[in-house]
């Protein structure tokens, strides 16, 4: 495969392993612009480790990813910060700064990142928080956050920057169905100008906002497909994931 | 088995290595832009205002405590006039320096090491790093900075809290006025007495906050990663301070000859 730059993300040949345990195994698929694919598996079949390896928080031994055009794995300094810049991620547990007020965690990469005056990032700040319904809480400390208020507000500080390319790792886990039904929402709303890749185990939530599915099994990408293809797959744990809803 | 120890020794030299490069980092990224001064100033709030408390009750008990015990010796011989000269000399040339130290080590170091693994364990850590924001800038090096800057300010507290509770424990049991103690405590002391050894404690803070850090930043472990950095964080920097502590005031008997006491 290769960089494919008519393709947001292309994954070439990847393969991750850490200390003698190989999680991904010569992993290839590629996302177009504005494609949503959920990627779904097992526990511990690599699915989190992918969305690190996208977004260079560690990098593969062996394989490419190209991001629009560049192969962040080879990337350092100022040209994988410009790469990363395009990208948003929201992690499993939010992963706020604890240590910084809501709206100092969302006016962090603003007033890092961009030039925008302290108006500007209040502006803007103000407008995710009302897209994510958290306008009255943007002074509360992440500890006073119930579990779906983190994820909405980690969505936000994801949001922020306006990426291309946002990569959410779990956005369901730990939330009832209907804060987890209120984030899948908030996904279908960047759907239609962001390139999205979620993982997921929660294929209910998957089906209404994925494109397509990338199904991993121990470590090897099992299927791709639309979730259609995929119930008539041949692989018995691909089928088993698919319509587990 | 030899093979075993072998490995042993490499992971250590390993380590150490890692904590070189790490303490080299560290200097080199604080005097790069951005500054970060104003998290420089929340942590010199948080290590520095939280810890007087700490500092003041520890050097008030101090310098009551060594009164009483050298002044049983001292009037045996004649010699409790002495007593505000050797308060004050002890103070500011060892104890105020080196307590000072170790009571922050103690406490700023292990919650040092123990933020910064638990930022690790929950991703705030590669949070930071997926916004293209330097991780170690914003969160390394204003600790160790503003444990370099607090050491020294907390060392002239604990020497003045010393030499305070010195006074009133010698006023309570000899009626000594405050104007004849400072006449006699600052007899024999000169600003080389004071200044070298409280500069000494920014190496401490440096010690202090480089190991913190590099035990919390460095961890993978989860939980158990947030513990063994608020252990290692303390043991390592004390046993490091006092370690360097031979070698500073060596340095500062060769560089100020009159200091030797």
């Amino acid at each position: 495969m290769t960089n494919g730059k008519d393709m947001a993300v292309v994954l070439d040949h990847v393969s991750k392993t850490f200390g003698e345990k190989q999680v991904l195994r010569d992993i290839t698929f590629s996302v177009a612009r504005r494609e949503t694919i959920c990627v779904l598996g097992r526990s511990g079949t690599g699915k989190s480790v992918t969305l690190k390896l996208i977004i260079a928080l560690t990098k593969p031994e062996m394989g490419h990813i190209w991001i629009d055009g560049d192969d962040i794995t080879r990337l350092e300094g100022q040209a994988l910060s410009r790469v990363r810049r395009k990208m948003g991620f929201l992690f499993q547990n939010a992963a706020l700064f604890d240590f910084l007020t809501l709206y100092d965690n969302l006016a962090l990469p603003l007033r890092r990142l961009t030039h925008k005056s302290e108006q500007e990032i209040e502006e803007i700040i103000d407008r995710v928080l009302r897209q994510v319904g958290l306008s009255g809480d943007k002074e509360k400390l992440p500890l006073e956050l119930s579990g779906g208020m983190k994820k909405r507000a980690g969505l936000a500080r994801a949001l922020v920057l306006e990426p291309e390319i946002l990569l959410v790792d779990e956005p369901s886990s730990g939330l009832d169905r209907i804060t987890a039904s209120e984030i899948d929402e908030l996904l279908l709303k960047q759907k239609e100008h962001t390139t999205m890749i979620v993982v997921s185990h929660d294929v209910h939530g998957a089906r209404r906002i994925a494109d397509r599915f990338a199904v991993l099994d121990q470590g090897r990408l099992a299927g791709l497909g639309t979730p259609q293809d995929l119930e008539h797959h041949e692989n018995e744990t691909v089928r088993k994931l698919v319509m587990e809803g | 088995m030899p093979k075993k120890k072998a490995t042993g020794l490499t992971k250590r030299l390993e380590a150490i290595g890692k904590a070189a490069l790490f303490a080299l980092r560290v200097i080199k990224d604080a005097f790069r832009a951005p500054f970060e001064l104003s998290y420089v100033w929340l942590e010199l709030t948080d290590q520095g205002w939280l810890s007087l408390p700490l500092i003041v009750s520890s050097g008030l008990a101090l310098g009551l405590v060594m009164t009483l015990h050298t002044r049983t010796e001292l009037i045996k011989f004649g010699a409790g006039a002495w007593i505000p000269e050797i308060q004050c000399l002890s103070f500011f040339v060892e104890i105020g320096p080196l307590v000072a130290a170790l009571l922050v080590a103690g406490r700023v170091g292990a919650g040092m090491g123990a933020s910064l693994a638990e930022m690790r364990a929950t991703e705030q850590v590669d949070a930071i790093e997926a916004l293209s924001i330097d991780s170690f800038k914003l969160l390394v090096v204003p600790r160790v900075v503003a444990c370099f800057l607090a050491l020294p300010l907390l060392t002239t507290f604990m020497d003045f809290c010393g030499v305070t509770s010195g006074f009133l424990s010698e006023h309570f049991l000899s009626h000594i006025s405050l104007q004849l103690y400072l006449a006699r405590a600052f007899r024999g002391v000169e600003w080389s007495n004071f200044v070298p050894p409280t500069l000494k404690t920014a190496v401490f803070g440096f010690i202090i906050g480089t190991v913190s850090c590099f035990f919390g930043y460095t961890t993978n472990e989860g939980a158990e990663g947030v513990r063994k950095a608020a252990t290692n964080s303390v043991v390592v920097s004390s046993l490091l301070i006092i370690m360097a502590d031979v070698i500073l005031v060596k340095i500062i008997f060769i560089l100020f000859p009159g200091t030797a006491l």
